[in-house]
């Protein structure tokens, strides 16, 4: 019994570790440009597909590399194009957007790599259990935890000692400041928007290998990670990370308990942080109004 | 002037209604498709009674348009009872629902208030995805009829004939239409205005914002959840798509497309969403494809809606 509690728990953090580095991706472009980028699971199916389309030349390894940075290229041209007009618009306006651009994403992936699921190769090492006792333990999974764990370590780091991470944090709280000091806000918001999507790229490409790969693939991790977000606490990175984790965790033990609750439970969680605490776990003061 | 103007487009829009099953068959359309156009109408004007006149954007319409679909058609399904007391059965269902729901959401705004109704939205999607037995999951809840409306010395036959059908969605969509005109109108409807407008004025005025704020939220579940029922039984039948967030979001954009500012708007915004819906789905298979870029383009180019580029015109 244990055995199987202990297995849900870690394969609740193996998908909260998903829910996490998507919504973070979601939670940096909200909290600098106050846009709520519904095409992310979209962004995160074609990082998927890229490297499924470019495992047969340049292997695994090879396409891990290159799939999140072309991912995060498309972003900055779909930001440049369609989104940038909108900044200081009503949110309403960059929500819908970025919702019909869902759509569209869907149904040209759709178009190209066909709606049937395909297969998703990872070297066969990286398969194999590491415990007899913990079969659940398999190479991939850990080596994805330790991707993960390098990725949201490396935004961190970013974030927490580069000029560039300095200014994103300090648009966070007052960009028209940051632009009276004369930093360049457009750039900042495009290369905000980059890193962003570069995490949903690297989600899908490490999604792919563990739960194969589909059309839909981003619109089922999208709602999670809005749910991380609330959860965790709006305007804290760490929030959401933490809310990713939790709500991974909470799904998989309700997995063991109450299957049919497995979805319902996260939004179970959800009103009871916004009953108790509105701001959400790790939430800043003053970003409700 | 401006009064006058707007009469005349009240008095044009109901005789359009009113005679729409006669004119849609001459234009290439067909009576069901009046009638969805009825139904999805008074869901975004619904909704705009939150998004356009209160200024509280909500992505999560969806959820509340279901519940009263399914409460609705679970209502007649079984324990038999007839359309119209199962239209009242799913609207209170669903209005419970948004009491509770916007309890826990008010005290969020703008960006953060819409997230969370997105969230929200799905819970109720993944309720009935998986309580196979009592919503009969992904399928959907099939074996059930709408029941002829029996007024005691007459009946209306609704089961049959499409138009009779029509003719009852429109006396429902009339009576919500009424009423939300009606509030709009009231001290209330301006103080709701008043939010939208300056919220922070409002409340030096002493409106109480977060009980203003909820009430309009609870008034738009309502009426959303009636349309929600109409939709049930036009279809006969329910599946857990009523519920998804991609219906939160073609609500929202009809509202965008028609005219959020104005009230007949979203009833415009609906009719061209739904007929050029029908139309793209049977055509092409990448109608989601043509779905998004209306988005795309109405976001970028008729941010105002049609209603809204009229007014421009006719001030210019």
């Amino acid at each position: 019994m244990s055995q199987v509690v202990l297995f849900n728990v870690f394969n609740g953090l193996i998908v909260g570790a998903f829910y996490a580095l998507m919504a973070l991706g979601l939670s940096l472009i909200l909290n600098l440009s106050g846009v709520i980028n519904f095409a992310h699971g979209g962004f995160l199916a074609l990082g998927a597909y890229l490297a499924y389309t470019l495992i047969p030349y340049v292997g695994f390894w090879g396409a891990l590399i290159l799939a999140p940075p072309l991912t995060a290229v498309l972003g900055l041209v779909v930001e440049w194009l369609l989104i940038r007009p909108l900044y200081g618009k009503d949110p309403l306006y960059s929500l819908l957007l970025t919702f019909g651009l869902a759509y569209i994403f869907e149904d040209m992936t759709r178009l190209i790599w066909g709606a049937q699921s395909v297969p998703f190769q990872v070297p066969g090492w990286l398969m194999t259990s590491l415990s007899n006792q913990y079969f659940f333990l398999t190479g991939y999974r850990v080596f994805m935890m330790i991707i993960v764990a390098a990725a949201v370590g490396g935004l961190f780091a970013v974030l927490k000692y580069t000029r560039l991470g300095m200014r994103i944090r300090a648009g966070t709280r007052d960009l028209d400041t940051v632009s009276t000091l004369g930093v360049n806000v457009r750039v900042l918001r495009s290369l905000n928007f980059g890193i962003g999507i570069y995490m949903a790229g690297l989600a899908g490409v490490l999604a792919a290998g563990l739960l194969g790969l589909s059309p839909t693939i981003g619109a089922n991790l999208i709602m999670p990670s809005f749910v991380a977000i609330i959860v965790g606490g709006l305007g804290s990175l760490l929030g959401t990370l933490l809310g990713g984790l939790m709500i991974g965790v909470a799904s998989g033990l309700a997995a063991v308990y109450f299957p049919s609750a497995t979805e319902a439970v996260i939004y179970v969680m959800m009103a009871l942080v916004l009953l108790v605490r509105p701001r959400g776990l790790l939430g800043e003061e003053g970003r409700l109004h | 002037m401006n009064a006058a103007r707007a009469r005349t487009i009240d008095v044009a829009i109901c005789l359009m209604l009113l005679f729409a099953p006669f004119w849609m068959n001459a234009i290439g359309g067909y009576t069901e498709l009046a009638t969805r156009i009825v139904v999805m109408g008074l869901a975004a004007m619904s909704l705009n009674f939150l998004l356009g006149f209160t200024g509280v954007l909500s992505f999560g319409h969806a959820a509340y348009f279901g519940l009263g679909a399914y409460g609705t058609a679970m209502a007649i399904k079984y324990w038999g009872i007839g359309s119209i007391p199962a239209i009242v059965l799913g609207v209170i269902i669903a209005t419970i629902a948004a009491m509770i729901i916007g309890a826990l959401i008010i005290k969020l705004r703008g960006v953060y208030f819409a997230m969370v109704t997105i969230a929200f939205g799905q819970v109720f999607y993944f309720i009935a995805f998986r309580w196979n037995a009592v919503t009969g999951g992904d399928d959907g809840l099939t074996g059930w009829r709408r029941l002829p409306i029996n007024f005691g010395f007459a009946e209306l036959d609704i089961v049959q004939n499409d138009r009779a059908f029509y003719y009852f969605a429109l006396a429902i969509f009339a009576v919500c239409v009424a009423a939300m005109a009606v509030l709009l109108n009231s001290p209330f409807g301006r103080s709701l205005i008043a939010i939208r407008e300056n919220e922070r004025r409002a409340r030096f005025l002493g409106v109480p914002i977060e009980f203003h704020v909820w009430l309009s939220f609870v008034i738009s579940c309502l009426f959303v959840s009636a349309a929600g029922g109409l939709y049930a039984l036009l279809n006969n039948f329910i599946d857990p798509r009523a519920l998804r967030v991609d219906l939160s979001g073609n609500l929202v954009i009809m509202a965008v497309l028609g005219g959020m500012r104005s009230f007949w708007g979203p009833l415009i915004g609906a009719a061209i969403f739904v007929a050029l819906q029908d139309y793209v789905s049977s055509h092409t298979e990448n109608w989601m494809s043509v779905i998004g870029l209306v988005f795309v383009l109405v976001v970028r180019f008729f941010p105002r809606g049609v209603l809204g580029m009229l007014r421009t015109g006719a001030k210019a």
